[in-house]
């Protein structure tokens, strides 16, 4: 038997899976929807995993979990490695493209930047404030506009004159867009200019003070939408590079972290059969209330967390079965 | 005014200590400590508070309210050298209109050009003070600051090494408990030098590669333990060296101005106002000292510390030195912080490994 790794990385609207053999070549990949029920999403992916992969040769030893969810697939599914997404993204990138020195990552809800040196993070910045440029800013606005959001791309391109949009804040975008719309600009001049504003938005608040500088890779579900990769390199002058699996880097470099870890768990696709539930609790210890999540397994209490100090911690009586 | 005098300021890192000594030994009025900030000081704090005034207003508000509720009749604003200067007639007014019957006095009344201005306001608090007794007592109490400062950087720097966790904070709290019985400056030295002893002799554990992060940042958020999340202890549990020169002692007691202002020339040709200049001094001597990183912290809109922010990314390029800017506001989420701290560890720790 061959060891293999699997890689989760849950993110608020996307979730993304792939199976990697001991050289980090990817077996088996996975993409859907989260849809607002990680532990669900997860199931689904396992089971979509499970066919694509060979179970005869490979067994899978090690599970890393990555994206807004880790904490809690990583307690549901049993992982050796919880990474946060900005470490798992640039190991994932690094590990196809040693050299880039620039990686943008615009995903449903946040968008980063990292910067890299001999294949070292630097320095990084994430969005903080606003979802103005962002995923779900476009998605909303393709709503708006009755084009689904996988062609806002296409239809981006073929525009001469993109309208300018004032995007600072996703809710005057949409005002100043549907004005945009009824003083007659064209719809596809109106959606290379919010493929712009993008950019605009993302370049004047993630990429603040950074230097950026080529290779640049671009990912996240956004780098599928060509519009909004060519109104990069218009920006930087640059060429960027977009992997046919840039949507995949978060769990790829995930799994790669759960590979060095070198904390091996065997991985069984049974957890798709077994009941998962959560329960918060408000702790009344303290002015703080802090919110303490409990996460059961068949009933069983596996794991807890969100107290903010020891008089809220949750003790497990019983040990985690895995 | 027949009722007992009681006396109450915001709270601050663990200066009610200090405050405390200098209230009841000094001007020979009952001090009430608020209880420690929690989410419910902040919540009260907001729900009275402009949205767009900055946290540590509302965090000021959730105090002088809950110290009302504790007792309080006397309460204090410190004032301050950017919009803080302006709080205290704000904060006063709020509490008229909430029928709050409260006594305030506003220390940013007086002017540091006269401190006759001062014991004027001291004078608001108790009219029959001792004027004699209080300055023996102010001397003790600037001491103590000291010492809680002195303290606070020892543990800041090695609670991250300690095999048992926990033995430090529990060392700095019997610390703190025991300040509190101290009569004057000799007591405070020689509990601060048990306490010292104690420290030196916990049992750590340092790796070979130490890594060293500088905290830099606004006056009440880099204080206030409460308000920046804890951010402090949570980089120090992973191992890390904190350095933090923003404190009372440093800030008040030592202030360098000159000396701050010759060293970032060329960075900075103008005075910027507020800790802004603290932050470029304090950044640019940690980048020069090969620091792994650095974190800034600020309140939510602090124009001063907003002002530093470009400069700041310029020492990050010319010396290649990480750093991470966080605001806190009232409705920070925890797990954005989680992440960005998590990422930033990882990093630091990534770049050590290749060095």
């Amino acid at each position: 038997m061959k060891k293999a790794y699997l890689g989760i990385d849950v993110g608020s609207i996307s979730t993304k899976g792939i199976i990697m053999d001991e050289n980090n070549k990817i077996l088996a990949s996975e993409y859907l929807w989260t849809e607002g029920n990680p532990m669900e999403a997860v199931k689904k992916l396992l089971k979509a995993l499970e066919s694509q992969f060979k179970k005869r040769t490979y067994k899978i030893v090690a599970v890393g979990t990555t994206g807004s969810a880790r904490k809690l697939i990583g307690a549901m599914v049993g992982a050796s490695v919880v990474k946060n997404e900005i470490t798992a993204h640039a190991i994932g990138t690094t590990s196809l493209y040693p050299d880039v020195r620039t990686i943008l990552e615009i995903g449903g809800q946040d968008s980063k930047i990292i910067l890299v040196e001999d294949g070292v993070v630097v320095d990084y910045a994430m969005n903080t404030l606003c979802a103005a440029g962002t995923g779900s800013f476009l998605s909303s606005q393709a709503k708006r506009l009755g084009v689904e959001v996988e062609d806002f791309g296409k239809i981006a391109l073929t525009s001469k004159k993109p309208t300018n949009i004032a995007a600072r804040c996703t809710v005057f975008a949409e005002s100043d867009l549907v004005h945009k719309a009824q003083i007659g600009h064209k719809k596809e001049d109106i959606i290379a200019g919010l493929c712009k504003a993008v950019v605009t938005n993302y370049l004047n608040n993630v990429g603040k003070g950074k230097k950026i500088l080529p290779p640049i890779v671009f990912q996240g579900g956004v780098s599928k939408n060509i519009g909004v990769t060519k109104a990069f390199e218009e920006a930087t002058g640059c060429d960027v590079i977009v992997d046919p699996n840039s949507h995949l880097m978060g769990a790829l470099g995930v799994a790669i972290l759960a590979k060095k870890s070198k904390i091996e768990k065997e991985f069984s696709f049974d957890v798709t059969e077994m009941e998962f539930t959560t329960k918060g609790i408000e702790c009344q210890k303290c002015a703080n209330h802090c919110e303490i999540i409990c996460i059961y397994k068949n009933k069983k209490l596996i794991d807890a967390w969100g107290n903010r100090c020891e008089n809220g911690a949750i003790t497990i009586k019983e040990q985690k079965e895995c | 005014m027949n009722e007992k005098i009681k006396v109450a300021c915001p709270r601050f890192g663990n200066y009610h200590i200090a405050l405390e000594f200098l209230f009841t030994k000094g001007l020979g009025v009952e001090y009430v400590t608020p209880p420690p900030s929690t989410k419910k000081t902040l919540e009260i704090g907001s729900k009275y508070s402009p949205d767009f005034v900055c946290s540590p207003f509302k965090f000021n508000l959730g105090n002088y309210i809950e110290a009302i509720e504790a007792g309080a009749n006397t309460l204090i604003q410190t004032g301050g050298v950017c919009r803080l200067g302006y709080y205290g007639e704000l904060h006063e007014q709020i509490l008229k209109d909430l029928g709050y019957n409260v006594n305030f006095v506003n220390m940013s009344k007086a002017s540091y050009n006269n401190p006759l201005s001062f014991y004027n306001e001291f004078k608001k608090v108790n009219p029959n003070m001792n004027i004699k007794k209080v300055s023996t007592v102010l001397i003790a109490t600037l001491k103590m600051v000291e010492c809680i400062d002195e303290i606070d950087d020892f543990v800041r720097q090695n609670v991250g090494f300690e095999v048992k966790d926990g033995s430090m904070e529990k060392i700095q709290e019997e610390f703190l408990e025991e300040l509190r019985s101290a009569e004057t400056k000799k007591d405070i030295e020689k509990i601060t030098k048990k306490c010292k002893k104690r420290l030196k002799d916990v049992k750590l554990k340092k790796p070979k590669k130490i890594m060293r992060v500088g905290i830099v940042g606004e006056y009440y958020t880099i204080m206030e333990p409460f308000s920046n999340h804890y951010i402090e202890k949570e980089l120090a549990k992973k191992g890390i060296v904190i350095y933090r020169w923003m404190n009372v002692s440093n800030s008040v007691l030592h202030h360098n101005g000159k000396e701050q202002k010759k060293e970032i020339k060329n960075y900075v040709k103008y005075y910027m106002g507020a800790t802004s200049m603290a932050t470029v001094y304090k950044t640019l001597e940690w980048a020069k000292a090969g620091f792994d990183g650095i974190v800034h912290v600020k309140s939510f809109g602090c124009t001063p510390e907003i002002d530093a922010m470009p400069v700041l990314q310029k020492i990050s390029n010319d010396y290649k030195i990480p750093i991470l800017y966080f605001s806190f506001d009232s409705q920070t989420s925890e797990t954005g912080i989680q992440t960005r701290l998590e990422a930033f560890y990882d990093m630091i720790m990534m770049r050590k490994e290749k060095k």
